[in-house]
């Protein structure tokens, strides 16, 4: 039988292996990267809820507190979901018919929680306090990014681990004054004129912050 | 069926009346022709059967989780890591035939080193699969690999278990690469010989365009002896690193330096002994006996013997040292196996890691291949006992008496380890049956050559 391969399949068989090389260089990129993206982190991507909350009207516009519905945050590992009394403490006056708000009502007559879907939910076995964190000068806006400006909320981080890591292993880059924890907007250079650099540096001597990246800091 | 070597010359590595082309239509026939033996089709078959339980086996792991398994505390080490060691070592003997032996210019390995390299190959994928399974969530297995992964996390490595992951994948690499750019000429000779087109397709594509050439024979040779010198050390490397996965630990029986050269020895012994349960019945089903003559088998046999005693010196030193260190824990394991509760295993290692192999040193049975398979089985079957005994031994009894306790296989242990076995068998009867079991090309160059000839190497003779 005659041979069934032509002379150019020599040179075909070379270029394949620089195509196949290439593909391999582009799965393995793929298969390191797609855990980055949005799509499998749902970062940035606004949750249904049962209402549609803005905190860019109760943050941004009004200017109220974090703590006023956040209530447990600077006590507790977890920062607190305000009952519906809170709510009702202002809605029962103003939009106290608006139809958006009906299931916050129905919560209130019925002693029952509105069932908020979480946003910031990280996987059981992270151990996470707020507290600490809070106390030790890091902003909500580190984490959460510019609250009041999300109409609907949304993770501005992707709560990867390196994430996590990246403050662990240098918090210096992102402590604030502690007065300021609760700020949106904050910026040493505008405000205290001083780089973030510094400011954290000193912040980190004088409030005790230690770098941790211990397994069991956040694996116990 | 060439019978010729029982009335040749008792050493000569191929049988008379060989000559190139007859070399060539002996091997590749037997990939070629139509007709297979019997026993092919049965062993195939009950094996693939065997490999099909694997299958089954991993995916109720799957399915339920490792808690199907036997390990628990204290023993947290089981079948998984007693096959993954054993496997690993048989796969030893390949490197051991194709590097070493190349380098050593012991021309005996012509004949076997291609089914070694091939049991090679398939026993790494046996052994690969226990500690990715073992790792309960396999399809993380990428953690293990140093990538710029989302965890910000390098893996942690000055830990054994990650070097053995870096010395089985390397292994793993050079193994297949070895035996494939070995294959090539022969792939060649097959695409040549092919009457069906597929055939021509598939062996002309696996061949690369070889033509036989004086430039490629250059190039291969080359290559051929680079990676020769670059797998030698892993022979070496691979099981010592296994070893440290015990030797780093602080466990009793665990802790000794004479690991890494006793696993090694371990390994080759296991590896030869599972080349000589394959390639017997392979030289009586397809009439090789003319191309693994009795030689071969002799010399596997006093290989067999040499590395036994390393193995049996390993024991001895490990027994005396238990004695010499002082250490209580230390007393304690060694008594602990020859008298503890897994006693049984323990002496039936000795007995067939140790004695058995001594009736070795009669040349008679070094040529007769019931008492060879009788030897390879018992050092196959002692030296899954060893690792029963280094791994279960040492956990079940350590320094505190209340965390004392028992392990035993679950039959899903038992399932998986036959499974594995069936894999293994299925995978090198289908090599047998789609590539030349034996080197065409390194044959040619043991074949005789006629008066006022002289030609080179294994390349200049190697044309048909």
């Amino acid at each position: 039988m005659a041979q069934v391969f032509p002379k150019s399949s020599n040179t075909l068989s070379k270029a394949s292996i620089v195509v196949a090389g290439l593909v391999v260089a582009a799965l393995g990129l793929a298969t390191i990267n797609i855990n980055r993206t949005t799509y499998v982190n749902t970062q940035s991507m606004p949750i249904d809820q049962v209402v549609q909350f803005t905190h860019t009207h109760h943050v941004g516009s009004l200017g109220i507190d974090c703590r006023f519905c956040h209530f447990s945050v600077e006590e507790s590992s977890f920062a607190g979901i305000p009952p519906s009394k809170t709510c009702m403490g202002c809605h029962s006056v103003v939009w106290k018919d608006a139809p958006i708000l009906e299931p916050v009502r129905e919560s209130y007559r019925n002693d029952t929680s509105v069932e908020w879907t979480r946003v910031h939910d990280l996987p059981e076995f992270v151990y996470f306090n707020h507290s600490i964190h809070v106390n030790k000068g890091v902003g909500c806006e580190s984490c959460h990014g510019r609250v009041d400006k999300m109409p609907l909320m949304m993770r501005e981080n992707s709560l990867n681990m390196e994430w996590c890591l990246a403050c662990h292993r240098a918090p210096e880059k992102f402590l604030r004054p502690k007065d300021k924890v609760f700020t949106m907007g904050w910026d040493p250079v505008k405000e205290l004129g001083v780089s973030q650099e510094e400011l954290g540096l000193k912040l980190k001597e004088e409030n005790h912050v230690q770098s941790r990246t211990n397994c069991a800091t956040c694996h116990r | 069926m060439s019978q010729s070597t029982h009335h040749g010359d008792p050493d000569a590595l191929i049988g008379p009346g060989h000559t190139m082309a007859t070399l060539t239509d002996k091997i590749s026939g037997i990939v070629l022709t139509q007709k297979h033996p019997l026993q092919w089709f049965a062993i195939t078959g009950i094996a693939a059967i065997f490999a099909s339980l694997l299958g089954l086996t991993v995916l109720n792991l799957f399915f339920t989780g490792i808690g199907v398994w036997g390990p628990n505390n204290p023993v947290g080490w089981g079948f998984d890591i007693i096959n993954f060691v054993w496997w690993i070592g048989i796969g030893h003997a390949g490197t051991l035939i194709s590097a070493i032996l190349l380098l050593l210019k012991q021309e005996w390995r012509t004949s076997i080193n291609r089914s070694a390299e091939a049991m090679t190959v398939f026993a790494v994928m046996c052994a690969g699969m226990y500690p990715l399974l073992h790792t309960g969530r396999p399809w993380l297995a990428y953690w293990l690999l140093p990538i710029p992964n989302t965890m910000g996390m390098w893996p942690q490595f000055r830990s054994p278990l990650i070097w053995d992951v870096f010395a089985v994948s390397t292994y793993a690499t050079v193994s297949m690469l070895f035996w494939y750019v070995g294959l090539i000429p022969d792939f060649a000779v097959l695409r040549d010989k092919a009457t069906k087109k597929v055939q021509k397709v598939v062996y002309g594509m696996l061949a690369l365009g070889w033509r036989n050439a004086a430039r490629h024979w250059d190039r291969y040779e080359t290559a051929y002896l680079l990676l020769a010198g670059m797998s030698t050390p892993l022979v070496l490397s691979v099981h010592t690193v296994v070893s440290f996965d015990f030797a780093a630990g602080i466990i009793p029986g665990w802790h000794t330096t004479v690991f890494p050269p006793y696993f090694v020895a371990g390994a080759i012994f296991a590896g030869f002994a599972m080349v000589l349960t394959l390639s017997i019945p392979l030289r009586i089903w397809y009439g090789v006996d003319d191309l693994i003559t009795d030689k071969h088998l002799d010399n596997m046999a006093k290989v067999l013997l040499a590395t036994g005693w390393i193995v049996t010196y390993g024991y001895a030193v490990e027994a005396f040292m238990c004695f010499y260190s002082g250490s209580t824990y230390e007393e304690f394991m060694l008594l602990n196996r020859l008298k503890g509760p897994y006693w049984f295993q323990y002496w039936s290692l000795l007995l067939t890691n140790c004695l058995l192999p001594q009736i070795m040193w009669i040349p008679k049975l070094r040529r007769n291949i019931w008492a060879l398979y009788f030897v390879a089985m018992s050092v196959n079957i002692g030296m899954w006992l060893e690792r029963y005994i280094i791994i279960v031994v040492s956990l079940h009894r350590d320094f505190l008496p209340s965390s004392w306790g028992m392990y035993a296989g679950s039959r899903w242990d038992w399932a998986m380890f036959l499974g594995t076995l069936g894999f293994f068998t299925t995978a090198f009867m289908l090599f047998v049956r789609f590539l030349p079991m034996i080197s065409i090309a390194e044959m040619k160059a043991l074949v005789p050559h006629k008066p006022g000839l002289t030609t080179g190497g294994r390349g200049a003779a190697a044309h048909h």
